[in-house]
């Protein structure tokens, strides 16, 4: 195999990027994800590399459909990111954003646990840069909490894992399942980076606290790895179902009301999120195959969102929808653009979101879990009103704000139009994307039936939105803070930690006083006995001493004589 | 940037060209129903206007509990930045 792993390539540009300057590096940055999927392109589609190591036998290389299908839209993310992150001279983004790219291609491409968890871990550690490269105090303090957060989904699955050995002699990662502690462990770690709903409250906190282009990137990564390794580990997991269709319900309701447009995007990636993890849980082979296809599609459109958000924050260092507004009058590409990601994301016929949806959908329903399709069909329908029309509505038209900045830099139209075009090819021709799936189904996305009811849905959407907006109804976006669940560690626990802390406080004082006065009460002894005057301290001559020494000798002397 | 230019929306006009076509397009999807046979799986996909009747009232739920959340969950702007970083001096006065 002449092929070289695919985290490689991107872990040598990591190395190689920080010594070049300028074009250079461009080209180092550039080349590096055309350059692995042609790697990528000449690998074996199934095959593996296994090594041992400490007696451990690891396969840090295994490569079969799915990992090939992830491998492959990992390469088109990091590619649509690293070009539209071009104008960025950043190197601490530059280098972590080809880490974290690699991590996430050595973690799908993993074949056993041990490796996954090493990927997992630098996924944290390379992603959470691009947080802090924001450089305010608001990035860095959620970056604090972004990485606690993914540390500890790295731990649960360490812990995970060694029980896992300790069962059953063996890290090889394929079907897990929940019947064990070591399933439910590693079922937990992928649900904290999978945004299960009470877990999910680091990527809402995080995301939108990340330079425009680490957005970009974070959105792609991070989640559908988690994706991907449900997919490998708990198809077919009921539990799945219920906690997909609450992530794709639950969310939405903030999104209507969030002001920070980019935190909506993190709110809907959470809702997409769930209807791939619906999927899983279903996990027919046409579920599966609907979830794969959606992550491949959510990354596309959803980096196609970011990315416009990002431009929007870029040009004009604003992202509220309240400062927001008729950004279209000057912005015409990026509004375009924008519109095309709405429309992919609220999956209308023709648009990328449609093809992997309605797959899952019709899985459900396939299934008989009629209540979990109505849940899903809410969610379709919430999505396109807060992700679909709120974002290009509330940035780029609504009031005009008198911002009349231009469109962004040519790199960043040049990422988004790529992204916008493949949202329409997979759309109007989903066979390129279908006949990469790892299971072999058939499924046409495109019958009559289908189309309406989806035309029927979304039309009649949106005209709840305008009738909404008529009315007055609609609620205003508003400069305020919205609380979510990092409320809890945020404010509620140190809350309740204070009475604690302060009585540990007190404790820690009156011990140590207590030892001080101990410490003291010594010393003033040691003081007495030695100071002036002291019993220690009596000044003695030297003809005393001979006197004693005298004495002393006599007594031995009388002593030997009676013996 | 010439601030007379008149863009696309600032004629009402237009927006309600817009809104016009929306409603057309309602209309047209409304009444293709009852040409296009549909194949039913869901109990309740059969009843008539199903989908746009669900699509509608499903956001205007959304909106109205979205925005009666708002009593709940909306703080100030400042919420969280009036303590997560060390203030100088401490506590002592807390402005508002």
């Amino acid at each position: 195999m002449l092929s070289l792993p695919p985290f490689l390539l991107f872990y040598l540009a990591a190395a190689i990027a920080p010594l070049t300057t300028g074009r250079t590096r461009d080209v180092v940055l550039v080349l590096t994800p055309l350059l692995g999927a042609l790697n990528l392109w000449y690998m074996p589609e199934v095959g593996q590399v296994d090594v041992v190591f400490l007696a451990l036998e690891l396969t840090p290389v295994r490569i079969d459909g799915l990992s090939l299908l992830f491998g492959y839209l990992f390469h088109i993310a990091a590619l649509i990111g690293i070009v539209y992150a071009l104008n960025v001279r950043d190197t601490l983004q530059q280098v972590s954003a080809l880490l974290y790219a690699g991590s996430a291609l050595g973690a799908v491409f993993a074949g056993d646990l041990l490796s996954f968890l090493l990927f997992w871990e630098g996924l944290a550690l390379s992603s959470v840069c691009l947080v802090w490269a924001r450089r305010t105090p608001e990035a860095y303090s959620a970056g604090v909490r972004y990485l606690i957060i993914q540390i500890a989904s790295g731990l649960l699955l360490l812990l995970g894992l060694a029980l896992y050995w300790q069962a059953t002699g063996t890290l090889e990662f394929n079907r897990i399942g929940t019947g064990s502690v070591y399933g439910w462990c590693i079922f937990f770690a992928l649900g904290l980076k999978a945004a299960f709903p009470l877990l999910h409250s680091w990527l809402v906190d995080a995301y939108p606290e990340a330079t425009p282009s680490g957005a970009v990137f974070l959105s792609a990564f991070t989640t559908k790895v988690a994706i991907y390794a449900l997919v490998r580990g708990f198809p077919g997991t009921e539990l799945l179902v219920y906690l997909g269709a609450t992530m794709a319900c639950v969310p939405i309701f903030f999104a209507v009301i969030e002001n920070d447009l980019r935190r909506v995007l993190a709110y809907s990636l959470i809702n997409q999120l769930g209807f791939m993890v619906v999927g899983v849980g279903i996990g027919t082979p046409l579920a599966l195959n609907g979830a794969v296809a959606h992550a491949f599609n959510d990354v596309i459109f959803k980096g196609l969102l970011f990315m416009s958000m990002g431009a929007v924050l870029h040009m004009t260092g604003k992202i509220n929808g309240s400062e927001l507004g008729g950004l279209y009058k000057t912005m015409p590409k990026t509004t375009v653009l924008c519109i095309i990601g709405a429309a992919s994301i609220s999956a209308f016929p023709l648009f990328s979101g449609f093809v992997s949806k309605s797959m899952i959908m019709s899985a459900a329903l396939d299934a008989g879990y009629n209540g979990i399709w109505l849940l899903l069909l809410f969610a379709s329908a919430g999505v396109f009103h807060h992700a679909g029309i709120k974002i290009p509505y509330f940035a780029f038209f609504a009031h005009d704000s008198g911002i009349r900045a231009a469109d962004p830099p040519g790199n960043m139209l040049m990422a988004m139009t790529i992204a916008a075009t493949l949202c329409i090819a997979i759309g109007v021709f989903p066979e390129l994307l279908y006949q990469a799936l790892p299971f072999q189904v058939s499924y046409s996305p495109y019958d009559t039936t289908h189309v309406l009811v989806q035309l029927q849905l979304l039309l009649f959407s949106a005209l709840a939105f305008v009738w909404l907006n008529k009315r007055g109804l609609y609620p205003p976006e508003i400069n305020a803070v919205h609380l979510d669940l990092d409320w809890t560690y945020r404010r509620l626990l140190p809350r309740l930690g204070r009475p604690v802390v302060v009585a540990l406080s007190r404790l820690d004082s009156a011990l140590r006083r207590e030892v001080q006065r101990r410490v003291q009460r010594s010393l003033e002894c040691v003081r007495r006995l030695h100071g002036t005057g002291g019993l220690l301290s009596r000044r003695v001559t030297a003809g005393t001493m001979v006197g004693w020494v005298t004495l002393i000798l006599a007594v031995y002397l009388l002593l030997l004589l009676l013996a | 940037m010439d601030s007379e230019h008149r863009y696309l929306f600032d004629r009402p006009k237009n927006v309600s060209r817009i809104l016009y076509l929306l409603y057309a397009c309602c209309l047209a999807v409304l009444a293709m129903e009852a040409f296009v046979h549909r194949h039913v799986e869901h109990p309740w996909e059969g009843v008539p206007g199903f989908y746009p009747l669900y699509g509608f009232v499903g956001c205007v739920i959304l909106v109205l509990v979205a925005k009666w959340m708002r009593r709940i969950v909306m703080r100030p702007e400042n919420y969280y930045q009036r303590q997560d970083l060390p203030q100088h001096p401490p506590a002592s006065k807390d402005a508002s």
